[in-house]
């Protein structure tokens, strides 16, 4: 039974920072209609943001922790901003799939430019938190996880707030139902998309650092996987959809874990990928997705 | 290549040096120069097994030309980095195969490299010495490879007596990287031999190269144990499977095979790493005259850097041609090959080398322990 909650907890823990991630997907696709594949890559530049500020900071503070994850947060937010204004914008009102080809072309920008400038060795990433490990029963609670999801659940319900809840949200909702009838309402759409590139990066860049946290060697390429996995989240939660992304990380990293915990390790990205498969088979717009006829 | 502007300033400067004294020596005698080629991951996450190769090999070389050369010509010597990817071992020694027209490769460090680069060399008859690549396949690949180290079955064998007679484990837990055809098959022998040896594996899990989360396979371990956990990968993924398990309360003794060998084991590890084992080819504390000989000139070339096993490995290949050249007389491929086929007692830092029938070394493994943030020399053992 221990070993069971052990494991639940692992993979929520898993599963929080995909969610993050996926949150970015699903937002910048909510609005703009198009996967932005350098998302992953801003989750690297985050983590390497975090890596240089944690070396100015005292180790193990929770303040400490806190500002560093605050200035990656800012740093990726205009990153992720500079990266629709140079790369995207020119682009709107293009066919989809020339943004498409974009956004891999500036994910390899970064990945390459990461290891022009980090160097392609991995780097042990500080402490910035304090670390303790707290045992309930037979389960090992490491500081880092709580963090993780203390942290992943914050800036869920912040984003929550902001969607629902501002002006700003008010008008991202109505870029993404009609960016036409928007604009004709007064809506500024470039405003209001380079706010979603913003806020999607910062949470990018949070998953960055809570990820290094975790898994503390990070290098110019540790966002390829990840942000594989948070794309099939996102997809697999209804992409476009912000609780849905949210439930698809979880999903994914709860399976992940337990899987790699059983005896068929070596398949654990085969069976997260064949539940993908499973549940697109039944339900083609993900598990709270609409499904919506397309116009060509 | 993707060089760190660091990186890429450092081995300008390093190319520099080792040229300049080359290009007189030839202005002034036409001697044509002897061409050895090296494959190795200088960037990339097993760069520090590419570079420390790297480095005991240009310290050979710089030797050998500082007494002669060998045959009375230079040594010119080429290096291509395979950024740590499949599929670049083999790109690059074609080219210095077919361009650059070498006489011998040294290298491979990882055994998936030198599995790919030997039937090129194979094909093309020239000899070449894997240097750290411990899986036996490697030298079955063909009769022109050869091996620097001591090969899986060896060192498993060591591993499993080690954990029974030395650590008195009985049930241990295996952690198997499925991708490192290295780790998998230095899993297979330990198992082998552990259970021969009256132990018993409590369980293997598995994972992948770049895996960052070991817990859940940590956690699954756990549940069942273990007196202690062998995981045979790489370092990158020990230094990171030693925290993980730190972190989920298992204070079991973790070890592992030479796969562990870099400084980035401690830096990534940190305290997690300390009262873990593992098994390598040297040790810098040994007192043999020629051990102490090598640590004293790799220091003095290298900003007294401790040269690791992979650095003295590198130092032993070159060595090991230069002397089997010496005896064939030539450069010529096949000549050369049946010269290495018969070396014999060669004093290399790494021990008394002697190749055997299939292409292998054979000589005592040393166990190393981390302890106080340094690595310290624990025993020499043969299986």
């Amino acid at each position: 039974m221990s070993e069971f909650l052990q494991q639940l907890l692992n993979g929520l823990s898993l599963g929080a920072i995909y969610a993050l991630i996926a949150l970015g997907y699903t937002m910048v696709y909510g609005v703009l209609r198009f996967i932005n594949f350098a998302h992953s890559d801003v989750f690297m530049v985050g983590a390497f943001i975090g890596y240089y500020m944690g070396k100015l900071v005292p180790e193990g503070t929770l303040w400490g922790g806190l500002a560093v994850l605050g200035v990656a947060m800012i740093g990726c937010a205009l990153l992720g901003m500079t990266i629709e204004r140079l790369a995207y914008r020119r682009l709107r009102s293009a066919p989809t799939l020339n943004v498409l080809i974009t956004a891999i072309g500036v994910s390899l920008l970064l990945e390459y430019t990461g290891q022009v400038f980090f160097g392609a060795a991995p780097r042990n990433f500080p402490a910035i938190f304090p670390v303790r490990n707290f045992q309930i029963g037979g389960v090992i609670i490491g500081s880092n996880q709580l963090i993780v999801i203390a942290v992943s659940v914050v800036l869920m319900i912040v984003l929550q707030l902001i969607v629902y809840r501002t002006r700003i949200g008010t008008a991202m909702r109505a870029v993404s139902l009609n960016p036409k009838a928007a604009v004709l309402m007064g809506v500024n759409n470039d405003v209001v998309i380079s706010f979603t590139f913003g806020l999607g990066s910062a949470l990018a860049a949070a998953g960055g650092i809570l990820y290094a946290l975790n898994y503390p060697s990070i290098d110019p390429l540790m966002g390829v996987m990840p942000g594989l996995k948070a794309f099939v989240a996102a997809i697999l939660g209804g992409i476009g959809n912000i609780p849905g992304a949210a439930l698809g990380g979880l999903i994914l990293g709860t399976v992940e874990t337990f899987v790699s915990g059983s005896q068929w390790s070596t398949y654990k990205d085969a069976i997260a990928f064949a539940i993908l498969i499973i549940i697109l088979l039944f339900r083609p717009a993900g598990l709270l997705g609409r499904f919506t006829v397309e116009k060509v | 290549m993707r060089f760190g502007p660091f990186q890429a300033t450092r081995s300008l400067i390093r190319c520099a040096l080792f040229f300049t004294p080359l290009a007189l020596s030839l202005a002034a005698t036409t001697v044509e120069p002897i061409r050895v080629g090296q494959f190795a991951s200088l960037t990339g996450k097993e760069a520090s097994f590419g570079v420390a190769a790297h480095q005991g090999v240009v310290l050979a070389v710089e030797e050998l030309n500082a007494r002669g050369g060998v045959l009375g010509r230079p040594v010119e010597f080429l290096v291509e980095d395979i950024e740590s990817k499949a599929g670049e071992s083999a790109t690059v020694v074609k080219k210095l195969i077919a361009r650059d027209k070498v006489v011998a490769i040294l290298g491979g460090n990882a055994s998936t490299n030198s599995l790919e680069a030997a039937p090129i060399c194979q094909a093309a008859h020239v000899p070449m010495i894997a240097i750290s690549s411990t899986n036996p396949r490697v030298t079955a690949m063909g009769t022109y490879i050869f091996r620097a180290c001591f090969i899986d079955p060896f060192q498993g064998a060591v591993l499993a007596k080690f954990a029974r007679e030395t650590l008195h484990a009985k049930h241990v837990g295996l952690l198997t990287s499925v991708s490192a055809p290295y780790s998998v098959g230095l899993s297979k022998v330990f198992r082998e031999r552990f259970t021969a040896a009256g132990g018993e594996i409590a369980a293997e899990q598995k994972y992948t190269e770049g895996d960052k989360d070991f817990r859940a396979q940590l956690t699954a371990l756990k549940a069942l144990q273990p007196d202690a956990i062998a995981a045979t990968g790489y370092y990158t993924e020990a230094a990171l499977i030693c925290q993980q398990a730190r972190a989920l309360g298992i204070d079991v003794p973790i070890f592992g095979g030479d796969g562990w060998e870099a400084p980035q084991l401690l830096e990534l590890g940190g305290k997690a790493v300390e009262g873990t084992y593992y098994s390598t080819h040297y040790s810098a504390e040994s007192p043999a005259p020629e051990v102490q000989a090598f640590i004293r000139k790799f220091r003095a070339r290298y900003d007294g850097q401790v040269p690791d096993a992979v650095a003295a490995l590198g130092y032993d290949a070159m060595m090991l041609l230069a002397d089997a050249m010496q005896r064939a007389g030539t450069t010529d491929g096949p000549r050369v090959r049946d010269a290495l086929a018969a070396t014999k007692d060669f004093p290399g830092v790494t021990g008394r080398t002697t190749i055997d029938a299939q292409r292998n070394t054979s000589k005592p493994a040393i166990i190393l322990t981390v302890r106080d943030g340094r690595v310290q020399f624990v025993t020499a053992m043969r299986p």
